[in-house]
């Protein structure tokens, strides 16, 4: 129960913290890609701002445990793949196109209208897709 | 707005203490796209109820603000509806194989120091601004 509270909370923030910064306006963040236009840099201060609390929390983890037991995270990997540069190509191109990413297209669905709908659906479908894209770019990463 | 770079550190700091919340309690890593993807491919299984306690948290809580924005908020989303699928296909299918978005790999990830973190982000910022170069000021679709 208190490990089902503790996500709604987190995930009340993080909805909320994604509308009051703006990021659920798909200008901003494209204003902020759009640097050859008129650039917008909202993002910057929302990832700053982000940042300093999480970077204050890893470093509380240190000789703890999590609230409700069980692990901290593993230390991250060191090693780049081609599936870390490629997936993070094809999301960058994709949020590039429509300045939506997973957090604001869930935390704006409810005033995002059809669109925001059609988003969402589209973005389900290539992550149920994902799986097998993933095993192709590993044959393909084997060949090269 | 001058206004838009304060909303954007308060906004950056919720993000954040969000983050915070489900690590220390939870242990786990706050990306959007994990937490979503794992209840649509079947990984998430074992934790199904926090993934889906996480998700309405985010789904609501603007709900909840948006009475307080008079005329509403406007989400400026293109009514192109090819370029909407092409994005989120590309969104979906690109955050699952790089294992992480703009808060797992950029919150979460440059705030430990990850380096994976750091090249995704670098990587999915030039992507992204290579694609608005392209589209917007080359070929002016968006």
């Amino acid at each position: 129960m208190q490990r089902l509270f503790l996500a709604l909370l987190s995930g009340g923030l993080f909805g909320a913290g994604l509308f009051v910064s703006g990021m659920t306006d798909t200008t901003k963040v494209q204003g902020w890609l759009d640097v050859f236009g008129n650039w917008d840099p909202t993002l910057a201060f929302v990832m700053g701002g982000a940042i300093v609390p999480m970077f204050i929390a890893w470093r509380l983890t240190a000789g703890r445990r999590p609230l409700v037991g069980g692990e901290f995270p593993a230390a991250p990997r060191p090693e780049m793949d081609h599936r870390l540069i490629t997936g993070s190509v094809l999301f960058g191109m994709g949020w590039g196109l429509a300045g939506l990413c997973p957090g604001p297209a869930i935390a704006s669905l409810s005033y995002n209208g059809t669109g925001g709908l059609i988003f969402m659906g589209a973005m389900l479908a290539g992550m149920a897709a994902a799986p097998f894209f993933g095993r192709q770019l590993d044959g393909l990463a084997a060949k090269v | 707005m001058e206004a838009d770079w304060i909303w954007g550190l308060v906004g950056g700091g919720l993000i954040g203490l969000g983050g915070a919340v489900f690590l220390l309690g939870n242990g786990r890593i706050m990306g959007a796209s994990g937490i979503l993807g794992g209840l649509i491919d079947g990984s998430g299984r074992s934790n199904m109820a926090e993934r889906l306690a996480f998700l309405i948290g985010v789904l609501v809580t603007p709900m909840l603000l948006l009475p307080l924005y008079d005329g509403g908020v406007d989400t400026h989303l293109t009514s192109n509806t090819a370029v909407i699928i092409a994005a989120g296909i590309l969104v979906g299918i690109g955050t699952r194989i790089a294992n992480g978005c703009t808060s797992g790999h950029g919150v979460c990830g440059i705030s430990r120091l990850s380096l994976r973190g750091i090249v995704a982000t670098v990587f999915y910022i030039l992507a992204g601004g290579l694609t608005i170069a392209l589209f917007r000021h080359v070929l002016g679709v968006i």
